[in-house]
């Protein structure tokens, strides 16, 4: 019941702001920062009621009562569909994760939107509210109903709110993900069907699907409508096309939600859905999807690099930086499925970080050009010192959380798929030379004197503070974060053979 | 007749007393608010006496009517529709001046003729719905008969429409000439007995079903559908689209079922083959439209492929009952959809100088200045698009479970393809209902009062109360079929 009210609480929140707006203009910020402050609190609640030692337990992947958190209420007997829901480690840390984010959202559009303030805040939490659901359902028909639903409020932030193009960025991002979710959609109903000719009995659970026997032309098509749904929302090369122009676009809170968590739901599905759905398709499949991993890797580097629109360039890094929870998922063994797991996280709060510097430099100068800055760090120093912290950490640098996520990834590939580990481990390089190059672009080089600007405000640098903390604190100590996935991926093993070099080993 | 057959046939006799009561006040006192509350009470009170009907339900009542629950559902759906409509059009039609007393009576007339084909199970009460259904349409669509829109739209309507009754009428005549019999049953028992591969039987079946697929607008038959919508007052254009193409689609499956015109599988993979042209040709010229009218209509004919699509599924046995059950589904969820979609744009649309032409841009920032509507256009186009948590979702849901249980593979594809098409145009004028407003630009209000304001947000209600909590709906249609 309490995933429910989680979800409920953020849904009625966003009402609430949207109505505040008629009290007081500025109200609606305070409401929307105040809803996902007390879901975090609950969430934080609930877990700490939990018995001793709970988190530490593996869960039956092929039961939802053994989890952390389960909820079953029948809801269409006709079909076998029920409002099933549960927690395990990875959801938690997940939601954990939206809710924080949703917070730097919140944070990173303060004073950047003037339009209908309220309903934009009611679609931030609506957002994060869709996002939630598709991180705790259970239930294969809920799953996709959230997974669709979450699109629509953030098509209107988009479309409303967004920059210049936004009509063709938002209509693109929502037909890419509609029509792999129609895909998706597909595989659901044949997967339950081919259930229902099993177990005796139509259902859309979860648990009842794993551990069908599937092969085939039909257990193929089923396999590719996840897969496809999934790597468009990741997105992996070649469905990446929606994401540029969708970040791009987007207002800026609207990139954080979109590059911090919801680029994630897209690997979370890989990772609870596709792979333990179809364990030996996905086995066979594992080349082609590592290699389509590895393409993303260098190809979203090599088009970074070519851009000179600071948020594109961001844009096409996340592709970059994806290509690794791509790889890491398909070689399938704890140290890799650790490091993708790890990259979510980092990678939603540094991306998260390079948006909300990319929304406070067009404020400011009202372009997203690099061409027309330079010199940045005269005039904003604060900023400056931001920047380049998330750019050498977007780079991989030791120390800090990205270079675990992607130092695991390569570990553990490197037993599966040496060659690729080489072309992936190029993408380590690459990384370096665009982000650097984005710094000497931006906040370095000759100051424009007629420019002035002013610097990071209080707010501005508490949320800013807060993400460096984070990404150190992921760097020198990722255990807690390992710690709290371990069970779920040892669970997940059971389902999944691993592959015998490197299974014992635990990061 | 006895007792059990008056009650049974309980909904029929009420409208048809209403039709009466309805001339009659006209002869002796013109006001438009009393004739269309005795209309709305009329239909209203037909819908309720339903209930009292299913009481004798199954029943053959004459060889002419099959009064059984399905038919008793859409029934009380239909006279729901039509009451809706006549409430709708009350502020519309004021507008248009002269004598506006009879479009009433003529909506009732073709509720009825909607409820006869819900309940036909012979070839002469088919004819007599359809022709009690499209007759009056025919006149409704030109009530407005100052401007030259409608005129052209009813004079086209008829002209094909009648057309594709003659082709029916033709058909009939071949089907008994062959089989010596029109009842549907009986046909069904005539046609196993007989050498199924007789060539005037094909043919007579293939006339019948070439003037239903003209009446539901599926592709090839759907030249008239773009001019006939848009030209038509917006109330009425939602009533043919959804009763008017729910009545036939009903009894176009109790004709193939009842008289085993299944058995032609030749004419059934035509309906598939039409089901995939209409979901390709619909949303692909949906596309191309900026009249909302004329999107809707193309829109139509994209929804009658993905309805066609369980003429191929109820082929496989196994699977057939599920196809009805899906059908049945649907159908309540576009009717409801569809109305409400048309109900809005009347109101959106009431300011407009030409009232019949709903252009994209004249939608432009409804979201800004009367929220309420966008809000609710909004939901009907999300479920007319298939988004979750609408009606719209949950029927394409059923569609997808019966094509997927009746293994037609070539068919989904063509509903997906057509599905994330849709997508698009729907989308856009979400897009314009979003637009942020232009400071010069002043925007007529939007006009309806409470009451129309309330019956949209009912059928919206409706709309997200199905897509959210269908079960009730599924279980009453599963313990009927």
């Amino acid at each position: 019941m309490s995933m429910l009210v989680l979800i409920g609480l953020l849904l009625v929140g966003g009402v609430m702001a949207w109505l505040a707006e008629r009290i007081a203009v500025n109200l609606s910020r305070w409401v929307s920062l105040a809803t996902v402050t007390v879901s975090l609190l609950y969430l934080l609640g609930i877990i700490s009621g939990l018995p001793e030692g709970s988190l530490q337990l593996t869960p039956d992947p092929g039961d939802g009562s053994s989890w952390l958190l389960y909820l079953h209420i029948d809801w269409i007997e006709r079909f076998g569909i029920a409002l099933e829901m549960a927690m395990d480690g990875l959801s938690l840390l997940l939601v954990v994760l939206t809710l924080l984010l949703g917070l730097v959202a919140i944070a990173s559009s303060w004073s950047e939107i003037e339009f209908k303030q309220g309903l934009f805040q009611a679609n931030l939490l609506w957002t994060l509210a869709g996002v939630c659901g598709v991180f705790l359902a259970m239930d294969l028909f809920l799953f996709f109903l959230f997974w669709e639903v979450m699109l629509i409020p953030m098509y209107l932030l988009i479309a409303i709110w967004g920059h210049e193009k936004r009509e063709y960025a938002a209509m693109k991002f929502f037909i890419f993900t509609q029509v792999s979710g129609l895909l998706m959609l597909l595989a659901i109903v044949m997967l339950a069907w081919h259930g229902q000719k099993v177990n005796g009995h139509l259902s859309f659970s979860y648990f009842d699907l794993l551990g069908l026997p599937l092969q085939g032309r039909s257990g193929w098509i089923m396999m590719l409508g996840f897969f496809i749904a999934f790597t468009v929302k990741l997105p992996s090369f070649p469905f990446h096309t929606w994401l540029p122009d969708a970040h791009t676009q987007a207002p800026t809170a609207g990139s954080v939600l979109l590059a911090g968590i919801l680029l994630k739901t897209g690997a979370y599905g890989l990772l609870r859905f596709c792979i333990p759905l179809f364990p030996d398709l996905s086995a066979q499949f594992a080349p082609v999807a590592m290699g389509l991993g590895a393409a993303g890797v260098i190809y979203g580097a090599v088009l970074a690099f070519a851009q000179t629109d600071f948020k594109r360039l961001v844009a096409y890094s996340s592709v970059s930086h994806m290509g690794f929870v791509l790889l890491g998922l398909y070689a399938w063994n704890n140290l890799a499925l650790q490091g993708a797991i790890m990259q979510m996280v980092a990678h939603g709060v540094s991306t998260a970080a390079l948006f909300m510097m990319a929304g406070a430099l067009q404020q400011r100068l009202h372009t997203r050009d690099m061409r027309r800055m330079g010199g940045l760090w005269h005039q904003a120093p604060r900023m400056g010192a931001c920047a380049m912290f998330f750019a050498v950490a977007s780079l991989g640098l030791p120390g800090l959380g990205n270079f675990v996520a992607e130092f695991l990834v390569l570990a553990g590939l490197f037993a599966v798929q040496p060659w690729l580990t080489a072309i992936a481990a190029l993408g380590l390089i690459t990384a370096a030379v665009y982000s650097l190059w984005m710094i000497q672009q931006t906040f370095q080089g000759k100051p424009d004197e007629q420019r002035s600007m002013s610097d990071f405000g209080s707010r501005e640098m508490f949320a800013m503070t807060a993400m460096m903390i984070a990404l150190v604190a992921l760097g020198v100590y990722p255990q807690p974060v390992l710690d709290l996935a371990q069970p779920v991926l040892d669970g997940l093993h059971g389902l999944v053979q691993d592959s015998m070099l490197v299974a014992q080993v635990r990061p | 007749m006895s007792p059990a057959d008056f009650t049974a046939l309980l909904p029929l006799l009420v409208l048809a007393g209403t039709a009466t009561v309805l001339m009659l006040q006209v002869a002796f006192l013109r006001s438009v608010n009393v004739t269309a509350g005795l209309a709305a009470l009329g239909l209203a009170v037909a819908a309720l006496s339903c209930i009292t009907a299913a009481s004798q339900a199954p029943l053959q009542v004459t060889p002419l009517l099959q009064v059984d629950h399905l038919a008793l559902l859409f029934c009380a759906v239909f006279c729901l529709a039509g009451a809706v409509t006549v409430l709708l059009s009350l502020d519309y039609i004021q507008c248009h001046g002269d004598e506006p007393e009879e479009y009433f009576l003529l909506l009732v007339l073709s509720t009825m003729g909607a409820c006869i084909l819900a309940s036909a199970s012979h070839l002469a009460s088919l004819l007599l719905g359809l022709e009690l259904l499209s007759v009056a349409l025919y006149a409704l669509i030109a009530y407005p008969n100052k401007s030259i829109l409608p005129l052209e739209a009813a004079s086209k309507y008829l002209v094909l429409s009648g057309a594709a009754s003659a082709t029916i009428l033709f058909g009939f005549a071949l089907l008994y000439a062959a089989s010596g019999t029109l009842s549907f049953s009986e046909l069904g028992l005539r046609l196993a007995t007989l050498d199924g591969a007789d060539p005037i039987l094909l043919v007579g079946s293939a006339m019948v079903f070439a003037g239903l697929a003209f009446k539901l607008s599926a592709v090839p038959f759907h030249l008239w559908t773009p001019d006939v919508y848009s030209g038509a007052p917006a109330p009425i254009t939602g009533f043919l689209a959804s009763v008017g193409k729910a009545a036939v689609l009903l009894v176009m499956l109790r004709l193939f079922l009842e008289a085993d015109l299944l058995r032609y599988r030749i004419l059934i993979e035509l309906t598939g083959l039409m089901a995939i042209f209409s979901m390709l040709a619909g949303n692909l010229l949906a596309l191309l439209q900026s009249n909302i009218k004329r999107m809707l209509a193309y829109s139509s004919i994209a929804h009658i492929g993905y309805l066609l699509i369980i003429f191929m599924v109820s082929l496989d046995l196994g699977s057939r009952t599920l196809a009805i059950e899906a059908a049945a589904f649907y159908l309540v969820a576009y009717t409801v959809t569809t109305i409400a979609a048309f109900g809005l744009l009347t109101v959106i649309s009431a300011n407009q100088a030409e009232r019949e032409n709903v252009e994209l841009h004249h939608v432009n920032g409804l979201f800004w200045h009367s929220p309420l509507l966008a809000g609710l256009f909004l939901v009907s186009l999300l479920s007319l698009a298939g988004i979750p948590l609408t009606a719209g979702f949950i029927g394409k849901f059923y569609i997808f479970n019966a094509a997927v249980s009746g293994h037609n593979w070539i068919l989904l594809g063509a509903l997906i393809v057509g599905s994330a098409i849709g997508i698009y145009y729907y989308l856009r004028v979400v897009y314009h209902l979003s637009r942020r407003p232009e400071k010069h630009h002043t925007q007529p209000k939007a006009a309806g009062g409470w009451l129309t304001r309330g019956l949209a947000c009912a059928l919206i209600l409706g709309i997200l109360l199905l897509g959210m909590l269908p079960q009730p709906l599924m279980s009453y249609l599963q313990s009927i079929l």
